[in-house]
C-alpha cells in the first residue's frame, strides 16, 4: 500500500483515512470512544511543536492526540 | 423515583442539573471534570423526585474510575428513569453511548442539547424520525438559555410512570448471530450479577476488563466459551472483537445520523481561527505566559486594594482594645474573635475572590484544554503526558479538588504521581501566604520567586518520583471543546459555590482558632508547645519561636498560619517582629509543608493511609531542608 504514515508523522492541513490503530484495549477504547475508527477520513489541523501532541478534527470536534499515541496510529493521505 | 442524568463530558448535563437543583454541581468546559455524581431533590410541578449527575461518559464500557462510576450507578438497579444528554452538534457521536444506554433496558429519554449550535455547524436533525429509530422520547434543548428544560423533566416522569423498557438496536446479522449464540449459553449462575443478558453478552465480546473479571470469578470455566466466540468474530471479520463491535456501534450511529439529519455547509469556523494563535507552536506558550502573568498580576492588585485599609483598621481596634481592657480574659478572647474575623474579611477574601473568578472564566471559556495541549511536551519530561496539567491548575484553586481531578488520568501510577505533585502546589490559601507575606512585607518580585521555585521543585521531584516508579504512560488523548462565552451568572455562581466552603468552614475555624491561641497564650500554654516544636522552627529554620503554634493550626487549614501567625505575634505588621529573611523562611516552609487536613484525608480516600502518610512525611522533611537551605544561603550571600 502506498503512502502508509503514522499520523505522528502526517502532514498539517491534510485529511488522512486512519488504516489501523496498533496498541492495547485501552488505546482502541479511547480513540473509539472520541469516534476515530479505521476507515474514517480524519484532517490534522496542526501538528505540535518540540514533538508536541497531532490535533486533529474529528467530524468537526478537535481532539488532541499525544504523539506517542499518534505514532501508534496508521493513516493514509487522501 | 430517581432519574440520572447520563452524557458525554460537555454535553450539558451539569447545566440541566444545576437548572433545577440551583447551584450544587460544578460545571466546566472540561472533559470529564465532574468525577464524583451530584444528588438533589427536586419538586418538579408537585411531582418529587431525586435527580442525580452523574460523571460524563463516552461509552459504557469500563475505562476510567469516573465512566465505572457511572455506569455501575446504573447497573445498580436505582434508577428509575436516564436522561441522555447529547450534544445535537455531535450527535453522531453521543449517538454510541445511546446505543449502549438502549442496551441496559431501563427507561430513558434523549436530549438533543444545544440544539443552536448544531444549528450554526449547518446539522439540522428531523426530531420525530430520531424518536421513531430510537424508540424513546426525545427532546430539543438549549440548557444554558433554560430552553425546553420542563419537556424534559415532565417527559422524564412520565418514562418513569409508564416504566416502558427501550429495545436494544440490532446490529448486522453476522455480529447478531454470535451474540445469540454466546447469550444462549450464558450459565445460569452470572443472573446474579444483575446485568441485562444481551448487555452482558456484547461486553464480553467486547473484552470489557471489568466485567469479564466478574463473569470470571462467578464461573472461572466459561473462559474458554467468550474467548472462542471473541475468536469467530476475529476471523470473520480481521481485527480485534472490541474494534468489532465498537466499530459495529460506530457505523450504526452513522447510518442513524444520516437517516435522521441533514448536514449543509456550516458558517465558518471562527474558533479555529482563535486557536490559530492560541495553540501556535510559539505564539501559544507567550500567550499562555502572558494569560497566567496577568492572572496573578490581577489577583494581587485587587488584593492589595482591598487588604491594606482593612488589616490597618482591625489593627488600630485590637490597640484600642489592649489599652482599655489591659491584659484580662476577656480582652484576649475579644482579641481572638477580632483576629479571626479580621483574617477572613482582610486577608483572605481579597486574594480568594479575585482568584476564584480568575480560574472561572479560564474554566468556562475553555482554555484549561488548551494549557493541556500545549504543556503535553514539558509534562512528558516528569513522565507524565498533558492531561495531569489540569489536577496542577485546580492545585492552585485547592488541593482537594486537584486530587479528585487526577481521575481524569487513566494510569493508576501517573495518577498517585499527580496528586504527589499537586499538593505540593500553593493553594489559594497558601497563596494568599505569598501575597500577604512576601508580597506584601518582601516585594512582589518575592512572591514570584516562590511561584516559580516551587515549580521548579516540584519538576526535580517529578523528575525523581519518574526514576522511582518507571512507566511510560499511553499519552494524551483530549477532548479540545468549543470556546464557550462564560456567563456571568455561572461564574459567580462558581465563584459562590467555592468560596462558600471557606465562609461556612474555615472561617468559623479560624475564628474559633484564633480563640483558642487567645487562651493558650493567655495561660502561657503556647510556650510549652513553642518549646516542644523548637529544634523545627528555631534550630532548622532560625524563625522566632512564637511561629511554633502557627504551624500546628497551619495543619487544619493552611490560611491559619499566616493569620495565627499575625495573633502569635501581637500585630499584623508582621515586619515589626521578624526580619524579611525570617518572613521569607517562613513562608517557603509554609508552602510546602504538610498538607492540610482535607487534603490528607482526600489523599488518604483515593490512595490509602499509606500512601497519605508518605506524602505527608516527605512533606514535613522537604519543608524542613528548603527552609534550612534558604536560612543557609541569607547567612552566607
Amino acid at each position: 500500500m502506498s503512502g502508509k504514515i503514522t499520523l505522528a508523522d502526517a502532514p498539517e492541513g491534510r485529511m488522512v483515512k486512519v488504516i489501523n490503530i496498533r496498541g492495547g484495549w485501552g488505546v482502541r477504547q479511547r480513540l473509539s470512544q472520541l469516534g476515530i475508527y479505521p476507515g474514517d477520513i480524519i484532517r490534522v489541523v496542526r501538528s505540535g511543536a518540540f514533538r508536541g501532541p497531532v490535533y486533529i478534527d474529528v467530524n468537526g470536534n478537535g481532539i488532541a492526540i499525544g504523539r506517542g499515541v499518534a505514532s501508534h496510529i496508521e493513516v493514509e493521505e487522501v | 423515583m430517581r432519574i440520572a442524568l447520563l452524557g458525554q463530558p460537555n454535553s450539558g448535563k451539569s447545566t440541566i442539573f444545576n437548572s433545577v437543583a440551583g447551584y450544587k454541581s460544578v460545571t466546566s468546559n472540561f472533559p470529564g471534570k465532574t468525577v464524583e455524581y451530584t444528588k438533589t431533590r427536586v419538586n418538579f410541578e408537585g411531582n418529587y423526585f431525586e435527580l442525580v449527575d452523574l460523571p460524563g461518559t463516552y461509552s459504557l464500557t469500563s475505562f476510567d474510575l469516573a465512566e465505572l462510576e457511572a455506569r455501575n450507578y446504573i447497573l445498580s438497579g436505582e434508577v428509575d428513569v436516564v436522561i441522555n444528554v447529547v450534544d445535537a452538534s455531535l450527535l453522531s457521536r453521543g449517538l454510541e453511548l445511546t446505543i449502549q444506554l438502549l442496551e441496559l433496558e431501563i427507561p430513558s429519554l434523549l436530549v438533543l442539547n444545544m440544539i443552536d449550535d448544531a444549528k450554526k455547524k449547518g446539522i439540522y436533525i428531523d426530531r420525530e424520525k430520531l424518536e421513531k429509530v430510537l424508540g424513546i422520547p426525545v427532546v430539543e434543548t438549549i440548557a444554558v438559555k433554560g430552553v425546553g428544560l420542563k419537556d424534559v423533566f415532565r417527559i422524564a416522569i412520565e418514562v418513569g410512570k409508564k416504566s416502558q423498557k427501550p429495545k436494544p438496536l440490532l446490529y448486522r446479522k453476522d455480529i447478531e448471530k454470535v451474540i445469540d449464540k454466546l447469550l444462549s449459553i450464558l450459565p445460569s449462575e452470572l443472573d446474579s450479577l444483575g446485568l441485562p443478558k444481551r448487555f452482558l453478552t456484547v461486553k464480553l465480546l467486547e473484552k470489557d476488563t471489568y466485567i469479564i473479571e466478574k463473569v470470571l470469578t462467578k464461573v472461572p470455566s466459561f473462559k474458554e466459551e467468550i474467548e472462542k466466540h471473541q475468536r469467530i468474530l476475529e476471523k470473520t471479520h480481521g481485527k480485534p472483537s472490541d474494534l468489532v463491535i465498537s466499530g459495529e456501534r460506530h457505523a450504526l450511529s452513522m447510518d442513524i445520523f444520516e437517516r435522521v439529519a441533514k448536514v449543509k455547509k456550516p458558517k465558518i469556523n471562527f474558533v479555529e481561527r482563535i486557536d490559530d494563535f492560541v495553540l501556535n507552536k510559539y505564539l501559544g506558550y507567550l500567550i499562555l505566559v502572558f494569560v497566567l502573568y496577568a492572572y496573578f498580576n490581577f489577583i494581587f492588585k485587587i488584593g492589595v486594594l482591598i487588604e491594606t485599609p482593612i488589616t490597618s483598621l482591625f489593627d488600630q481596634f485590637n490597640t484600642f482594645v489592649s489599652a482599655h481592657l489591659g491584659q484580662t480574659l476577656i480582652a484576649s478572647i475579644l482579641e481572638g474573635i477580632v483576629q479571626g474575623l479580621s483574617g477572613g474579611i482582610g486577608i483572605v477574601i481579597p486574594y480568594l475572590v479575585p482568584f476564584l473568578i480568575g480560574l472561572s472564566l479560564l474554566e468556562d471559556i475553555g482554555y484549561l484544554p488548551r494549557i493541556a495541549y500545549l504543556m503535553d511536551v514539558f509534562m512528558h519530561r516528569i513522565g507524565l503526558h498533558g492531561k495531569a496539567i489540569i489536577p496542577f491548575i485546580l492545585g492552585y484553586g485547592c488541593n482537594v479538588p486537584a486530587i479528585m481531578a487526577t481521575r481524569i488520568l487513566e494510569e493508576p501510577r501517573d495518577r498517585f504521581i499527580t496528586a504527589f505533585l499537586a499538593t505540593f502546589i500553593p493553594c489559594s490559601a497558601r497563596i494568599t501566604i505569598i501575597y500577604g507575606l512576601a508580597a506584601y512585607f518582601i516585594s512582589p518580585n518575592a512572591a514570584l520567586f516562590i511561584f516559580f521555585f516551587n515549580i521548579l521543585v516540584i519538576a526535580i521531584i517529578g523528575k525523581i518520583l519518574n526514576k522511582i516508579l518507571p512507566f511510560s504512560s499511553p499519552g494524551m488523548i483530549l477532548e479540545i471543546p468549543r470556546y464557550h462565552i462564560p456567563s456571568i451568572k455561572v461564574v459567580l455562581a462558581k465563584t459562590w459555590l467555592r468560596m462558600k466552603d471557606f465562609i461556612y468552614i474555615a472561617w468559623p475555624l479560624l475564628i474559633v482558632g484564633s480563640i483558642i491561641l487567645s487562651l493558650l497564650q493567655y495561660y502561657k500554654i503556647d510556650i510549652l508547645l513553642n518549646k516542644i516544636l523548637t529544634p523545627i522552627t528555631v534550630w532548622i529554620l532560625g524563625l522566632p519561636q512564637f511561629v511554633g503554634t502557627t504551624l500546628i493550626f497551619g495543619v487544619l487549614r493552611k490560611e491559619l498560619s499566616m493569620i495565627m501567625l499575625m495573633q502569635a505575634a501581637g500585630t499584623n505588621d508582621i515586619i515589626k517582629v521578624m526580619t524579611p529573611e525570617q518572613i521569607f523562611v517562613f513562608t517557603i516552609f509554609v508552602v510546602f509543608y504538610i498538607p492540610c487536613v482535607a487534603t490528607i484525608a482526600v489523599l488518604a480516600g483515593e490512595f490509602g493511609w499509606k500512601k497519605s502518610t508518605v506524602i505527608t512525611i516527605f512533606s514535613i522533611g522537604l519543608a524542613s531542608f528548603l527552609g534550612f537551605i534558604f536560612r543557609l544561603w541569607f547567612l552566607f550571600f
